[in-house]
């Protein structure tokens, strides 16, 4: 019973890591632009959160009403006033801009709010658990897991059947070809970091909730946004979703042997995907 | 006369120290069809995308109904009535034949074309219309990039190699289509290697040779000598 409950405690906190991961993949797949900011900004999220908590006096899910907009619109404008300049034929500009961009993150939030471990509380949802079959299973770690099902059903379907979905893919097809179409490249992707960003927002809530953050932790679920968008393969939403999963149930069942594990077993689980499918377990597929 | 659609001004084009294009001067008029011709490095797509955006020029040397668009981008440039089909198709290979259609009217123009017209011009496309786009035989790809153009109803539509590659009962099916096209009151520029298909469509006929117009005439009184002596540059 044990063993079952590690399992599905290790699918739900896949949850998380697939919201991580979502737009990371987003950012790459629609712009080949490898963010190494993306932890960092899922921090800000938290620390955002944290503010309009403590200042309005809200209920953190609340403050998802201010903090996504707010991470959106500075998504887009990060993206015009810096991305784009980086992007080109190299991919080095990309990674050495977003790398100083996370530099400059974690100093800010350092200077802003301290190295003190911060939480936002969420009034009894954090401890609250329901019985099902005989297996506890909490409730934050049930919503953040649905959140993420629904959240990457948004992007698919964002992405698969609007206009605005089409102008991604079209840009990232071919961003000369999709000028052409009247669609100015430097505008989708901003739209595309804001979307990508609104995600951030959600994962940096619910993290913050789960969990204490500081300035610090934000290169560690880069990686796990990096190892779930990996071992579920580039291009593919519900393959981060798969991803996370797969991570997360790695995770829980290493620190079920021996809690010294947990990371370790994560990071095991990735290699041995990369080692046996190179491209992840579900390469994007031509559509 | 009927007024200018199109105006090329001492047009020059650049591809880092390489330059293209030399001091190109055309006129095109509302309704006009010419034809582009020249052999292979002649210029004649590096034009196709100077005029489209794709390559930045002075804003002066292109002018478009009385305005300089030679500065602005390819965007804005088809948000003001310019499209073009571009040499070897170039179709989005991650969305289907039907997305391929419709991303072309995104820019919003109203105008006579629409799907509907699209699948009554190109019948085969209604059937594979939710086909990844380059799943379809070179022919019909090239339908789709000619659909995908006409969905943005444009005033000035410009063809770069339409028929590069491709079959000739397909070129056909291709050439027997574009009096449909233009008929409504488009005016058009096709780049053409096979000079008899080019003549036979157009008005006029512009010749490139290494980046300068070699040879400008009305193509019913072309003389096809001058036409092989500016084509190939050779004296006789």
């Amino acid at each position: 019973m044990d063993w079952i409950s590690a399992l599905v405690q290790g699918t739900l906190l896949g949850g998380l890591y697939a919201l991580f991961a979502a737009g990371l993949s987003l950012i790459f797949g629609v712009m080949r632009l490898v963010n190494i900011a993306h932890g960092d900004l899922i921090v800000l999220a938290a620390y955002m959160g944290l503010s309009t908590t403590v200042m309005l006096g809200i209920h953190p899910f609340v403050a998802l009403l201010i903090v996504i907009p707010a991470m959106a619109g500075a998504g887009y404008c990060l993206q015009r006033a810096v991305l784009n300049q980086t992007l080109g034929d190299d991919i080095l500009p990309p990674l050495l801009v977003t790398f100083g961009l996370s530099v400059i993150l974690q100093n800010a939030l350092l200077e802003g709010y301290s190295a003190d471990p911060q939480k936002l509380s969420a009034g009894g949802v954090e401890t609250a658990s329901v019985q099902l079959g005989g297996l506890s299973i909490g409730v934050l770690p049930l919503l953040t897991f649905l959140i993420a099902v629904a959240v990457i059903a948004g992007l698919q379907f964002i992405f698969y059947r609007t206009a605005i979905g089409r102008a991604f893919r079209a840009v990232s097809d071919n961003a000369d070809i999709a000028q052409l179409m009247g669609l100015n490249k430097a505008h989708i992707f901003g739209l595309a970091m804001a979307l990508a960003l609104a995600v951030t927002a959600i994962a940096g809530i619910l993290l913050g909730v789960r969990t204490s953050f500081d300035p610090s932790v934000g290169g560690a679920r880069l990686i796990f946004g990096f190892e779930a968008v990996i071992i579920g393969g580039l291009g593919n939403l519900w393959g981060t979703l798969a991803g996370g999963v797969i991570l997360g149930v790695a995770q829980t069942l290493g620190a079920k042997v021996d809690p010294g594990w947990q990371l370790l077993a994560g990071h095991v689980a990735f290699l041995v995907v990369l080692a046996v499918r190179p491209n992840g377990l579900f390469p994007r597929v031509a559509h | 006369m009927p007024e200018p659609i199109l105006q090329l001004r001492v047009l020059d084009a650049h591809y880092g120290d390489f330059q293209a294009l030399f001091g190109i001067d055309m006129d095109v008029s509302d309704g006009e069809v010419i034809a582009i011709i020249g052999a292979n490095g002649a210029g004649k797509t590096t034009l196709m995308r100077s005029i489209s955006g794709l390559l930045p020029n002075a804003a002066a040397q292109i002018v478009y109904r009385g305005q300089p668009i030679g500065a602005l981008r390819a965007d804005q440039i088809a948000q003001s009535g310019i499209a073009l089909v571009p040499e070897g198709r170039q179709l989005f290979p991650s969305l289907s034949v039907e997305e391929n259609l419709l991303i072309g009217g995104q820019v919003g123009r109203k105008g006579p074309w629409s799907l509907e017209q699209i699948f009554q011009l190109f019948p085969v496309l209604k059937e594979r219309r939710n086909q990844a786009a380059t799943t379809l035989s070179g022919g019909q790809q090239q339908m789709v990039a000619i659909g995908r153009a006409l969905m943005a109803n444009p005033d000035l539509i410009l063809f770069d190699e339409i028929s590069l590659g491709l079959a000739p009962v397909i070129i056909k099916t291709i050439y027997d289509a574009l009096p449909q096209i233009v008929g409504q009151g488009m005016t058009a520029m096709l780049v053409e290697q096979d000079i008899t298909k080019a003549l036979s469509v157009s008005s006029r006929v512009y010749c490139l040779q290494e980046g300068r117009v070699s040879l400008e005439g009305r193509t019913e009184t072309i003389d096809r000598d001058d036409i092989t002596r500016a084509y190939f540059g050779t004296e006789s």
